[in-house]
């Protein structure tokens, strides 16, 4: 039983991830219908950026050091992400397929400065005693980061859903995603809400590189491709542009990798998930929701 | 008549490469004839031939796989378990390989065809993907997982083992890449080749005309595995091993890179990008412990080091500049009003 929950829980902190990084990739989606390779790049940047931060502040205490270090992430991620929508992305306006182009080069191109830069290597980024500690619940020993994984995730959902339905800006967002032709009829200039959606994609990226960096404890440049990867499953699963059917998605991924790992064997649970995206895809090819949240 | 003899002169070319003694200063180390110029032109000719496997599912069909590595690494990697972890001789292996790479692409194609557009490029990446970790999972230890596996040398035939062999690899690659080309050429001038561009335009037209896509797409999609399990298997054979690097996604979108760098659905552009990029990605590593590069700031001096990134920068260029590829420079282009025009149409 033990096992059971601390595989539950491990499950829904993985499949918090697998949403932070595939909420911005189904945004950008539906609203501009780019498949963004570069998104894999916005959270390695993000890990990176907090880990220089930390190893700049040599001497702070440790928690200051974190916080900044992640504040640091998430605006370098913002910035970085809504610099490519404009430097890259606008010039090929309605060229798709260029688009695409363009982010797989970039993705390619930024994992390999970071390597120039700091090495293949894994470097270890610190964090707060109490992350890695852990909590009982029903006779589990959790290690605590699980919990700040699945509180971040919540906050980025409820918090986009409340931008989306509330705010004049999230309803040209939706308006766009669901007819973006109409939206630019009504004489709504859907280009700035662009740039919005790739900055909030980065902002949720690089705070999925930040938790990241405290799940693995140490950064390295091959993450963001593997868990990118993952986030594509996840956003193909839950239907493209629909941020519930993301999380939806995202939890059965995290959970279904987590329990074929420990009860079949080790490496299954990646083979399970991406045979269970080759039999969604086939049974319902729009994915398990086809509307937007 | 020429697009008969330009390609023969080149074959014919490149097929006295291995008796030139001739020095070609920065392009390559050493002179034409020695083992390791030679071992690059190979490795140049397997990339170029391909990408022009990849070319004629994405340049001529339409179809955006991201899962194109499965089929590459199916070759590598069949062949050099057939020998050496199941000791089966040099042409056994080669046919149970053929066997297998026809067998796949006809299941695993009849399968992800079913979806369109981005969902087919996610059905074939989650099929490479498992073949991916299927192998880092090293079941039975065959695969060697991370390690990768070495072939067993002494299964091999004699002609094509030791560095004064590298010549016969060279001819082997030249023969696959020619026959690659060749075969291509032929199948996009044949009447279902006619059908997958007409696919590749508008698929829903074909349909009305009467004519089932779906069977053109799954010819188009075996023919194009089945070549890349055969370039595989020179591969394999050139590097005498087999490494866990060609199963991933990223090998996948290596070979998007050198095709759109070259260009996309002509005659030259994938041959051309596939062998250009091999040869700057094994020269720009050579050339970044030179002394030029490294007389260069930092700042400058640390990126060129790495060579996915100078490629990356080129290819992102590329698509910007060249949107037609390399190929596509100097023809003349369509006035701009007339483009205007059409796009406005399209709106």
């Amino acid at each position: 039983m033990s096992t059971f929950v601390l595989l539950t829980i491990t499950g829904l902190g993985l499949g918090a991830l697998y949403f932070l990084i595939a909420s911005g990739l189904s945004l950008i989606y539906g609203l501009m219908g780019v498949l963004n390779f570069a998104h894999g790049a916005f959270l390695t940047v993000g890990a990176y950026a907090m880990w220089f931060t930390e190893s700049k502040l040599n001497g702070v205490a440790v928690l200051p050091r974190f916080l900044l270090g992640s504040l640091v992430a998430l605006v370098v991620g913002a910035l970085f992400a809504a610099l490519v929508e404009l430097v890259l992305i606008r010039p090929l306006y309605r060229r798709h397929i260029e688009q695409v182009l363009v982010t797989v080069g970039l993705g390619l191109a930024t994992t390999a400065l970071v390597v120039s830069i700091w090495g293949n290597d894994a470097r270890s980024v610190p964090a707060p005693t109490w992350l890695g500690e852990t909590t009982t619940v029903l006779g589990a020993h959790i290690p605590n980061d699980r919990w700040l994984l699945i509180a971040a995730a919540l906050v980025v959902l409820g918090g986009l859903e409340a931008f989306l339905r509330r705010t004049r800006y999230g309803l040209i967002i939706r308006a766009g995603v669901e007819n973006r032709a109409m939206v630019t009829a009504l004489g709504i200039d859907v280009r700035r809400a662009f740039t919005l959606v790739f900055a909030i994609g980065g902002v949720a990226a690089a705070l999925a590189g930040v938790l990241s960096n405290v799940y693995f404890s140490t950064v390295d440049p091959a993450r963001g491709t593997s868990l990118l990867i993952f986030a594509f499953i996840v956003v193909v699963i839950g239907g493209l542009g629909s941020l519930r059917g993301t999380a939806a998605a995202a939890i059965v991924v995290g959970l279904v990798q987590q329990y074929a790992n420990y009860y079949a064997s080790t490496g299954l649970g990646d083979l399970s998930v991406v045979l269970l995206l080759g039999l969604v895809l086939l049974a319902r090819p729009r994915g398990l929701s086809g509307s937007f949240a | 008549m020429k697009r008969v003899v330009v390609p023969v002169v080149l074959l014919v070319v490149l097929a006295f490469v291995p008796k030139l003694a001739i020095d070609i200063p920065l392009v390559f180390d050493g002179a034409l004839n020695t083992p390791g110029t030679l071992q690059l032109l190979a490795l140049c000719l397997v990339f170029g031939g391909l990408a022009m496997t990849y070319d004629l599912l994405f340049g001529f069909t339409g179809l955006l796989s991201f899962g194109h590595a499965l089929y590459f690494a199916v070759g590598v990697y069949v062949v050099a378990i057939a020998i050496t972890k199941w000791h089966w001789g040099f042409w056994v292996a080669i046919a149970f390989t053929a066997l297998i790479g026809l067998l796949l692409p006809v299941v695993l194609g009849a399968v992800s065809l079913r979806v369109g557009g981005i969902a087919f490029a996610m059905v074939t990446l989650a099929f490479a993907q498992a073949g991916s970790i299927l192998v880092l999972k090293n079941p039975r230890g065959w695969t060697g997982g991370e390690e990768g596996l070495g072939v067993d040398y002494t299964a091999l035939p004699a002609g094509l083992v030791g560095i004064f062999n590298t010549k016969n690899l060279y001819w082997i690659a030249l023969v696959y890449a020619g026959c690659v080309f060749a075969i291509v050429r032929w199948a996009v001038a044949s009447s279902p080749g006619h059908v997958w561009q007409a696919i590749r335009e508008n698929e829903l037209r074909v349909e009305v005309l009467g004519l089932r896509p779906y069977a053109y797409k799954l010819m188009s999609f075996v023919l194009a595995s089945f070549l890349a399990t055969a370039g595989g298997v020179v591969y394999v054979l050139l590097l005498g091993g087999a490494t866990p690097e060609v199963t991933t996604a990223n090998f996948t979108l290596t070979l998007l890179v050198m095709v759109v760098i070259g260009g996309t659905g002509t005659r030259w552009g994938a041959l051309l990008g596939g062998v250009l990029y091999t040869w700057a990605d094994q020269r720009l590593g050579d050339a970044s412990s030179s002394h030029f590069v490294s007389s260069l700031p930092p700042v400058l001096s640390t990126p060129l080091q790495q060579p996915l990134f100078v490629l990356g920068v080129l290819f992102i260029l590329v698509v910007f500049f060249v949107p037609g590829g390399l190929v596509r420079i100097g023809r003349v282009r369509r006035p701009r009003t007339l483009q205007r025009l059409q796009e406005a149409m399209q709106q």
